[in-house]
């Protein structure tokens, strides 16, 4: 398979992660939805360096990448759960305090 | 698989998988059919999350785009790259929010699916649209593909990430922003004094 499948892959993952953020009304939604954009982006990454040599640099990249969505997974879940515990509600929406 | 999905859900997924392991088999033999199959969980896991009300079906959806992830990384020749995912992504973070599903209260009406689906209209052009003109632009294109060996990849990953001259100060950096990932999630998660009475 070309590069041009994977980027299709990945720009579905992208779109459906996106859409996830935007269109969910739960916090867990959104960062599910955070992790499907950092999935697409490693993918990216190492199908360019499949394709176009400079192969460790991409797939470095990727490992960053996905150093990042741990870090993402592992602060997003404390805060939502500290949230929730607080507010009783995972709406995003409810979260407006900072606004006033 | 039935305690995740109902029976009819089941046959859909395996009738798709099923097809788009003949379809792959069709345009690229075993390795079109290969990719098939792990492009259409990633793409059907991201599918489920957008639209499934349940947080444990939504978390399942997700293992299930990160294992389609890591069989396009093992087609891709980054075979260290897959084992992180599957144990990272997969294993990892899945459980954390399968821990995080069981923690926060059941949602009292599922997605709003006209909302969802206009919010999916609106981005699958642009971002179709931005991903052509990119791959139109691009300077890539004057490069002629390049067939990496088949080979591990470990190697050559492990020295560039101790390589002053390469990605030795990101890998420091990582590590110190899982550090402070870690802090941050002890004190954001732990009960203060008034919420434990």
């Amino acid at each position: 398979m070309g590069l041009g499948a994977y980027l299709c892959v990945s720009v579905a993952l992208f779109a459906l992660g996106l859409c996830c953020v935007i269109a969910r009304k739960n916090l867990l939604h959104v960062l599910i939805g955070l992790q499907l954009l950092l999935a697409a982006a490693s993918l990216v990454f190492a199908a360019f360096a499949r394709f176009h040599g400079a192969a460790t640099d991409g797939r470095v990249m990727a490992l960053f990448v996905l150093v990042v969505a741990a870090v993402e997974a592992v602060v997003g879940i404390a805060v939502v759960l500290h949230v929730v515990r607080a507010s009783g509600t995972a709406r995003p929406s409810a979260f407006d305090r900072l606004r006033e | 698989m039935s305690g995740v999905l109902s029976r009819t859900q089941a046959l859909v997924v395996a009738a798709s998988l099923a097809a788009a392991i003949v379809v792959g088999a069709c345009i690229a033999g075993t390795e079109g059919a290969a990719f098939g199959f792990f492009a259409l969980l990633a793409v059907g896991g991201g599918a489920a999350c957008l639209f499934e009300r349940s947080h444990f079906r939504a978390v399942a959806a997700l293992c299930a785009t990160f294992v389609g992830t890591t069989g396009l990384f093992l087609l891709l020749a980054s075979d260290l790259l897959a084992v992180t995912q599957l144990l990272i992504a997969a294993g990892g973070i899945g459980s954390l929010f399968f821990f995080g599903a069981r923690s926060l209260p059941r949602e009292a009406s599922g997605p709003d699916f006209l909302r969802v689906t206009l919010t999916l209209a609106t981005i699958v052009p642009i971002c179709a649209f931005a991903a052509w003109r990119c791959a139109r632009s691009a300077s890539f294109q004057s490069a002629g593909p390049v067939e990496a060996p088949l080979a591990g990849d470990a190697g050559k990953i492990g020295v560039a990430l101790v390589d002053p001259r390469q990605f030795a100060v990101g890998f420091e950096l990582a590590a110190v922003l899982l550090v402070v990932a870690l802090v941050a999630a002890l004190v954001f998660a732990r009960r203060t004094d008034e919420e434990a009475s």
